[in-house]
């Protein structure tokens, strides 16, 4: 197949994936929706029950721990929870063309498919759909659905929209293997990050709702309580951090290689470094008494805010050497 | 006597662990207000244009903008990241760090050799727990207990009716190689600006330079640096090739440049042959030699009234847009019986727009030519004067008319000649490449490297290594039976319970197996 083929072919697989993801959305916004405010029941914390089960011969009780209450929310709705699982399904069909779109991209450019903001974009939000299908699984997380597949829907909107660039071969300064180790990182880094966003999102509202005495019926009482979004957020995160501290290093060593110093700051590293920043403060306030929570959800916002800075403003209007965004 | 080691999950006594909490309190919160200070101290530098990124940009702000500018000048916000106030901030969070990493490592010290805490009174208080009854001696249960929990890689205690068991050590020692490993990447990072140098030269085809702060255009030294480190190699550019995109909507675009040099390490030594790309410095004696630009050099012969050769060469033109179209000047102080000038552009693919006159339509070399314009007069360059290689001073100089009275310009394809008409001429003999060069040499950036590695790697273990402990208890019963407990509690930021539960139920598990092959548990 020609090169111009394979990226006909990517653009016509990229919409498809668009149309299933859409579909996808409207399932799990669906079950929200459908399913119907109820009492939550699951406990906050999965809780232990002690329960005796007969006094040994010692006289002694003998306990046995009970099944611990999952997170899983009893009595969903059957036809809300089949919507799901159908929103789960298309998920997992539009992630297929997605990827193969990514792949088709990179046959016909001949390299690693994240040269410039479209295919950054396009390949960003391939990674958080795969992230959020791995974690779920492992993890019920079927209640972020619609927060997963809404931004990655967006992502794509914006890309073949705005930042649509054709396929093409490389401007020199990009020709490196670190282009592939760095931006890859990159990548996967942010596509935590924005799965951290969003239950960071999800966190705040529960906790308001929460600390409130009689809180508004809402399809919020089907997400998990407070403390377990804010600790799933924080793996998240704490997932995410290590790999976009490994995105800056590659980047100073391809910097190094490439203008012959690792540190520059130039815009683009600049807002790497906030970013950084940013997170490390988020791990350290979480550390910190008085900051857990709330206080520590903000600051991860703050970064998750510096991280689309960086992607959205600092490519297309601060000038610098890495102005490759390709955006004309 | 009454033995502390009882009373808690923890280690520490009360107070004690009331004094290390307060001190980490503090501590942590003044890191956090510093983190957050750098981060908002880092924002203006990429908003404000700086002297260190872009010296032009920073050149033509001035000009723009003059009263704000002094204001600007005053706060270093041109200079945003070798600020005083910049330096103080991090300098500050680095006491912090050391301040608070220092104490931390002597305690994980002794953490570490510390035998784990002794079991808690009330094991089912724990958020994870199991127990069930054997026919097996107390003993025996925590023979079996001990050898299943070191089997799992925990450090264990015994005392008289429990073990106690730890793991997880590995995540503090990785979160003190992390911050101390910060520390190092600050000692490289100020090595590097202390005895690094950077210089950039811009190289014509032809013609080289030698490794000494006279050939550079522009050199910067660490504070710290000796011009005689500098090592006595010499890099000629033989040839830069060029390839553009040639269609679809990125035409025009570099696609690959390459740069064939010559060079020798020391006088006198052998010519050795290299070839630069973007992303591959030449690298000589630990001085990396990288390829940043390039651009065109029109070469002019130039003779003046009387028909002497007065010029012949080329002249290196700077790039003004993305089709290379490019400007410059020649000037020819040697001229008689007036010093002449030239304004020329140079245009790669040219093309005449009805609108705006010569323009080129593609970087590549189609269909050069350059469009000149003649002064005569004093090109002021005697005077002491810094004065530009790129521009002409032409306050002293009349512009070189044509017959009609119009000011003479030309279009001239490579071979041509454009005569003045006092008889001077000028003539276009093609073109060559220039490239623009960067010699730098960084001897932090090992240490930079080292630094960044120990800290990903510390970071790792900091954050996934979980820290935990287990107790196991065994007491005999009034009807002559062994009541085992296991129990377990996580010592890690955001763990929930599920892990540690599992791991707990596989320890109750291994060791009821051990215990007791017959089917006597009593647990259902
Ligand atoms: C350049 C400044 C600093 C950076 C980049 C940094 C980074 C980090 C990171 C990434 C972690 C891991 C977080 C985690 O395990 O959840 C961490 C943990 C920690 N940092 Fe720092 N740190 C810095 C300064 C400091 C300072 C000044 C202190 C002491 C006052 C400090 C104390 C701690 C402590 C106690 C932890 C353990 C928290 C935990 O286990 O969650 N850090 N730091």
């Amino acid at each position: 197949m020609s090169a111009e083929v394979l990226a006909g072919f990517s653009n016509d697989l990229l919409y498809a994936a668009m149309a299933v993801y859409a579909l996808a959305m409207t399932c799990f916004a669906g079950e929200l929706a459908f399913s119907g405010p109820r009492r939550r029941v699951a406990q906050e914390e999965p809780v232990r029950s002690m329960v005796p089960v007969g006094v040994g011969g010692s006289g002694l009780p003998e306990y046995v721990e009970q099944p611990a209450t999952t997170g899983k929310l009893p009595g969903r709705s059957d036809r809300a929870s089949r919507l799901g699982r159908v929103g789960v399904s298309l998920t997992v069909l539009a992630f297929g063309l997605h990827l193969g779109s990514v792949v088709a991209r990179g046959l016909s450019a001949e390299r690693a498919p994240w040269g410039n903001m479209f295919e950054f974009s396009v390949t960003g939000a391939l990674a958080v759909t795969g992230i959020w299908l791995a974690a779920l699984t492992r993890k019920d997380l079927r209640y972020l659905g619609t927060f997963v597949v809404l931004p990655v829907l967006l992502t794509l909107g914006l890309a073949v929209a705005v930042l649509y660039t054709e396929s093409a071969q490389l401007v020199p300064a990009l020709k490196s293997v670190w282009l592939v180790i760095h931006v890859s990182a990159a990548i996967l880094a942010s596509g935590l990050f924005t799965i951290g966003f969003a239950q960071t999102v999800c966190f705040l509202v529960q906790e308001h709702r929460e600390r409130a005495f009689l809180p508004k019926p809402s399809f919020m009482d089907r997400f998990p309580a407070a403390a377990a979004l804010d600790r799933s957020a924080y793996r998240f995160h704490a997932f995410g951090y290590p790999i976009w501290t490994f995105a800056v290093i590659a980047g100073a060593i391809w910097a190094e290689n490439a203008w012959g110093r690792y540190w520059g700051w130039d815009p683009k590293e600049t807002w790497a470094f906030i970013t950084w920043m940013v997170y490390t403060a988020y791990l350290h306030a979480r550390a910190t008494a008085g900051w857990r929570g709330r206080r520590a959800a903000y600051v991860a916002l703050v970064g998750y805010a510096t991280f689309l800075f960086n992607y959205l403003v600092v490519n297309i209007w601060l000038v610098g050497f890495h102005s490759y965004a390709g955006v004309g | 006597m009454l033995d502390t080691r009882q009373d808690g999950p923890s280690a520490l006594r009360p107070a004690e662990f009331a004094r290390w909490s307060w001190r980490q309190l503090t501590s942590m919160r003044t890191a956090l207000v510093l983190l957050f200070l750098l981060t908002l101290a880092a924002l203006p530098g990429s908003l404000v244009p700086q002297r260190s990124v872009d010296p032009a940009r920073v050149a033509q702000f001035v000009d723009d903008h003059p009263s704000l500018s002094a204001l600007y000048e005053r706060l270093s916000l041109f200079d945003v990241y070798s600020s005083p106030w910049f330096a103080a901030i991090y300098l500050l969070l680095f006491v912090s760090l050391l301040g608070c990493v220092l104490p931390r490592s002597r305690s994980h010290w002794s953490a570490v050799r510390a035998r784990p805490p002794a079991a808690p009174r009330n094991l089912d208080r724990l958020p994870v727990h199991r127990a069930w009854t054997t026919d097996e001696e107390p003993g025996a249960v925590l023979a079996t207990a001990r050898t299943v929990v070191q089997a799992e890689r925990f450090r264990v205690d015994s005392l008289d009716d429990s073990i106690s068991a730890e793991s997880g050590h590995w995540r503090e020692t990785g979160n003190l190689v992390f911050h101390l490993a910060l520390l190092l990447l600050l000692v490289g990072v100020a090595a590097g600006s202390l005895f690094g140098f950077r210089a950039n030269v811009l190289v014509v085809e032809g013609r080289g330079f030698s490794n000494s702060v006279p050939a550079y255009d522009t050199f910067t030294g660490g504070a710290a640096f000796d011009d005689g480190s500098l090592a006595p190699f010499t890099v000629t550019l033989d040839d830069l090739a060029v390839r553009y995109q040639k269609d679809g909507d990125q035409r025009g675009a570099p696609r690959d440049f390459r740069a064939s040099v010559t060079y020798t390490t020391e006088p006198g030594a052998p010519r050795q042959r290299a070839v630069l790309r973007v992303n591959h410095p030449l690298v000589v004696d630990g001085t990396k030699v990288f390829l940043l630009g390039n651009g065109y050099a029109p070469v002019f012969t130039v003779r003046d009234a009387s028909g002497t050769e007065v010029f012949s060469g080329p002249v290196p033109f700077l790039s003004r847009d993305g089709n290379m179209a490019s400007t410059g000047v020649v000037k020819v102080p040697g001229a008689r019986p007036e010093q002449l000038g030239f304004e020329g552009v140079f245009l790669p693919t040219a093309v005449l727009d009805r609108r705006l006159g010569p323009v080129s339509v593609f970087p590549g070399l189609r269909l050069p030519r350059a469009v000149l314009s003649a002064w005569t007069g004093d090109l002021g360059i005697d005077d002491g004067r810094p004065e530009s290689v790129y521009s002409l001073d032409t306050s002293g100089m009349d512009r070189v008319t044509g017959a009609s009275g119009q000011p003479l310009a030309q279009s001239l394809a490579p071979g041509a000649t454009m005569e003045l008409p006092d008889g001077a001429s000028i003539t276009f003999d093609g073109v060559r490449r220039w490239a623009a060069l960067q010699v730098a040499r960084n001897p932090g950036t090992r240490p930079a490297l080292l630094a960044s590695v120990l800290a990903l790697a510390g970071l790792m273990l900091s954050l996934f290594v979980r820290r935990r402990r287990v107790w196991v208890r065994a007491t005999a019963t009034d009807d002559g039976r062994t009541l085992v407990e296991v129990a377990g509690l996580a010592r890690s930021e955001g763990e929930g319970r599920e892990v540690l539960a599992g791991e707990v139920a596989a320890i109750a598990e291994a060791i009821r197996t051990t215990t007791t092959p017959r089917e006597t548990t009593r647990e259902r």
